[in-house]
């Protein structure tokens, strides 16, 4: 019973962890910062999957956090400070809506997610309650990222941390098959390249990866 | 070998046939090849289904083909209504296939007709036949489809792009309301084969959803009104003859139909359903010959017509309905026959007054009434015809219009016996509405035939028309001989049509072959009765009487003297009674109701060498009341949505978070 609570006590503590440095994702405006914050949210990522491994006794889910480690937390993060620095953008500040706007937002987004997920899984596993209602508030601040960055760069880092939420919640739930999760790793990584390849197909064409040189281009800017 | 079976190799005879003409719609030749092959197979499916419904109708016979959705298969059944639509089918298929063996030559593009007719004929075999929802609706569509095609075979011409994309849009929301009428009908456990559908039970609610869905869809096909706007323009826009398969045959798979839901999957009926049905078929009655009145162009004209019999027809089904709620067997077997008579002779004259008006507009190439006349000179044979079908579509003895129109109006007397107040009140006014309609539509005919035939030319096309060719005339001639023959001899049609309406209605009217004299009772002798040979006989006789005292009698001394007037002093040919004046008297009575009609003098000023005019302001109520609206509302609405395309990828981004979050939050508030 003792050991009960304490596993739902970390596993709390690491989701809740998560969406903090989901929160400190939304006021970093310098790039390489947001890289670092992005490593630590995937660490934490790894932590917490490692954690719900040894709790929900799957070894597999051991596989899982290795992903996440290696991918998210070291592979990701270095090759986007590399892009970054290719791109010569390490020095661009870039928010398009105020800090404050967006704090405000994100913590509406929490509160919505817990309202929701509190009242629609009221006969859940508790445990599995408060995981999912903190995954969903991880996705939600990952869009909220997206939509709120205006540099490809730090889109791609907002759907990044949008797809650990997906991996937070899928860990939390018992008996999910590993399939799933490695195929969700890998499509990720794939989206990875893609999004890569892009952003120099981009930088080649508009000497930006500001997306609002798109809207020029189409002729249609606003 | 068994009905249904034949009819269906007949069908397979005129798909094969629409394969056929795709090879060879370009080779010369084609049109006689294509047009007799439809003849002999359309003839054939005639007899079959003739011998059909006369024969043993008792038992239904079935046929399960493994085409269409996997493990369900395509059902098809032949029953006794079934079999009078095909004799109705394809009675209007043969007549137009010998009618196009002379017409087709003269057609520009017979590539884009030859097929599709064919193809045409097959797909409203199929509708009557299908015996499950879904080869119904792919029938239907199919249908539609091939006749929209047909629409478009003249694609160039002015208007017809229009009329073409009005009537797509119509029969896409017809087939619309058919589906769903179709998946209240299969209900939550989802059979969709008739038979199970007539033995399931229906709710009220949605016995009622499903009678107005079955108006909307097959009404719109049919030309109810104000479902009718694409009527008007898509059946002229087609060649002649297969204006004539449209007005005259597709409208009735269409009221097939209506009965096939309405009568007999759907159940017993209720009362309140006789008095939309009533109320619609009565209003569609008057305003369609109203709107025909006011035109001048000969083959709208008679689209506009094709309204009015729709709305007898279904003023009829109404009355059956009313009756068959109450219990009164008889008087609903009375006015279902009057309903399915009358879809026979609509069938008949319509084709046959389609049929002269593409002789018309083969001999002078003009469809505006103003253009013509004197043509009964050049053409007597079409005039004689086309007189024909006017006599009898203006219901006056002794042609088959009036027996059909008679026999609605015995079971409109019937009403008394009926215990609500509501109908007791209604059936008389719709009476008086349709009796309003045969009048107009009389004066309507009057002006067809007295504008087109009789007068002097008003144009040098009209002056040297000629007269059209053998098998043009030999089918107006057949119609017209069907005509009259339905006409006098209207008894073994009424004992044709009491497989129908016993198996539909589970009475039927009394077998008139017993009556002596050929006589007609549709109740009892001491009530009601007719006899269209007798009344032929005495219409003779009386003619040929006045005919010997005018020529034995009247002085033969020959007049020569100046032409001094009465009205027609003036020798120009326009200055002849028109299409518009004609029409003048009843556009002041009824045109300011039903179109705002207003006359505007317009006069020069004194000085001026400007003629005066008379400008004649009409407005299309219906469409200008229901339609310009809603294609204000649709344009409006994607003019608003275009923006869309043009957002910038945050714009994009947000609005798929704003939406995600809103339905969060609903489920949030919500549950």
């Amino acid at each position: 019973m003792q050991m009960h609570s304490l596993s739902f006590d970390v596993s709390h503590t690491l989701a809740g962890g998560l969406v903090l440095i989901s929160f400190m994702m939304l006021y970093q405006d310098r790039l390489y910062s947001l890289l670092n914050v992005f490593a630590l949210h995937a660490l934490v990522l790894t932590l917490s999957v490692a954690w719900q491994a040894y709790v929900q006794n799957a070894p597999h889910l051991y596989i899982t956090a290795a992903i996440a480690l290696v991918f998210k937390a070291i592979v990701i993060p270095v090759a986007l400070h590399r892009i970054v620095k290719q791109l010569g953008i390490h020095r661009d500040i870039e928010s398009a809506v105020g800090i404050g706007p967006t704090m405000l937002a994100g913590m509406a987004l929490v509160a919505l997610s817990m309202v929701l997920m509190l009242r629609v899984t009221a006969e859940a596993d508790p445990l599995a309650r408060e995981d999912l209602a903190f995954a969903l508030s991880v996705v939600l601040l990952g869009l909220l990222v997206m939509v709120t960055r205006r540099n490809a760069v730090s889109q791609v880092v907002g759907f990044m941390s949008l797809e650990n939420g997906l991996v937070l919640a899928a860990t939390g739930a018992k008996g999910m098959p590993l399939v799933v999760e490695i195929s969700v790793a890998f499509s990720i990584l794939i989206a990875f390249i893609v999004i890569g390849i892009f952003l120099f197909r981009i930088r080649e064409r508009f000497d930006s990866v500001d997306v609002s040189a798109l809207d020029d281009y189409r002729g249609e800017h606003r | 070998m068994s009905g249904v079976i034949l009819q269906m190799a007949c069908v397979a005879g005129l798909l094969g046939l629409a394969v056929l003409a795709i090879f060879l719609s370009r080779a010369k030749g084609a049109t006689a090849v294509i047009y007799s092959g439809t003849l002999v197979v359309s003839a054939i499916a005639l007899i079959g289904s003739l011998r059909w419904l006369l024969g043993d109708t008792a038992n239904a016979a079935d046929l399960t083909l493994p085409i269409g959705l996997p493990w369900l298969g395509a059902h098809f059944r032949l029953d006794a209504l079934a079999s009078f639509f095909l004799v109705v089918v394809n009675l209007g298929g043969a007549a137009a296939s010998l009618y196009g063996l002379g017409y087709g030559h003269h057609e520009q593009a017979p590539h884009r007709v030859l097929p599709f007719f064919s193809a045409f004929l097959a797909g409203m075999n199929l509708v009557v036949l299908a015996d499950d929802a879904f080869s119904y609706l792919l029938c239907w569509e199919f249908m539609s489809l091939v006749s929209w095609a047909l629409v478009m075979a003249h694609h160039r011409e002015a208007g017809n792009a229009k009329a073409g994309y009005v009537y797509l849009v119509m029969a896409s929301f017809g087939t619309l309301a058919l589906l769903l009428a179709f998946g209240l009908l299969a209900g939550p456990a989802g059979d969709y084969g008739f038979a199970a559908i007539r033995a399931a039970q229906h709710t009220p609610y949605a016995a009622a959803l499903v009678l107005i869905l079955m108006l909307l869809g097959a009404g719109s096909k049919a030309g109810l009104v104000p479902l009718h706007v694409w009527l008007p323009l898509a059946h002229p826009a087609a060649p002649s003859h297969v204006s004539a398969l449209m007005s005259g045959v597709m409208t009735k798979v269409a009221i097939y139909g209506f009965i096939r839901v309405v009568f007999d999957l759907l159940g017993p009926p209720t009362w309140p359903a006789s008095v939309v049905v009533l109320f619609l078929g009565s209003i569609t009655a008057v305003m369609g010959i109203l709107y025909a009145m006011m035109e001048k162009d000969l083959k709208r004209l008679l689209a506009y017509s094709t309204i009015e019999n729709i709305g007898v027809i279904f003023a009829s089904l109404g009355l059956a309905l009313a009756f068959q709620a109450n219990g009164l067997k008889l008087a609903a077997a009375l006015a279902f026959t009057a309903a399915l008579f009358h879809v026979l002779n609509h069938s008949f004259f319509k084709s046959l007054l389609f049929f002269g008006a593409g002789a018309v507009l083969t001999a002078t190439g003009e469809r505006d009434m103003d253009k013509l006349g004197g043509l009964i000179h050049r053409m007597p044979f079409t005039s004689f015809a086309v007189l024909v079908g006017c006599v009898a579509i203006s219901a006056l003895p002794p042609f088959n219009g009036f027996v059909s129109e008679w026999l609605m109006f015995q079971a409109v007397l019937q009403s008394p016996d009926l215990p609500q107040w509501a109908l007791k009140i209604m059936v008389p006014a719709a009476g008086a509405m349709l009796a309003l309609a045969a009048a107009l539509a009389a004066a309507c005919f009057v002006k067809f035939f007295g504008v087109t035939f009789l007068s002097r030319p008003r144009s040098g096309a009209a002056e040297t028309a000629d007269e059209v060719d053998r098998y043009s005339l030999t089918a107006m001639f057949i119609l017209a001989t069907l005509c009259l023959l339905a006409g006098i001899l209207p008894g073994p049609v009424i004992d044709a049509l009491s497989p129908v309406t016993a198996e539909i209605l589970g009475s039927a009217m009394p077998i008139q072959a017993n009556e002596a004299w050929l006589s007609i009772v549709p109740i009892a002798e001491s009530r009601s009765s007719y006899n269209g040979l007798l009344v032929m006989v005495f219409i003779a006789i009386s003619a040929s009487l006045a005919v010997f005292f005018i020529h034995r009698f009247a002085s033969h001394a020959l007049r020569r003297g100046p032409a001094w007037g009465c009205g027609f002093s003036d020798s120009v040919p326009a200055a002849q009674y028109s299409s518009a004046s004609f029409a003048q008297p009843i556009r002041r009575v009824f045109g300011a109701l039903a179109f705002h009609a207003r006359d505007h003098v317009e006069m020069p000023a004194p000085g001026d060498i400007r003629p005066a005019r008379l400008r004649i302001e009409l407005h299309d109520l219906i469409w200008e009341g229901i339609y310009a609206p809603i294609v204000g509302a649709v344009a409006w609405s994607s003019e608003w949505l275009n923006r869309l395309q043009f957002l910038t990828i945050r714009q994009y981004l947000s609005l798929v978070f704003a939406t995600l979050v809103t339905l969060l939050l609903v489920l949030a508030i919500w549950s």
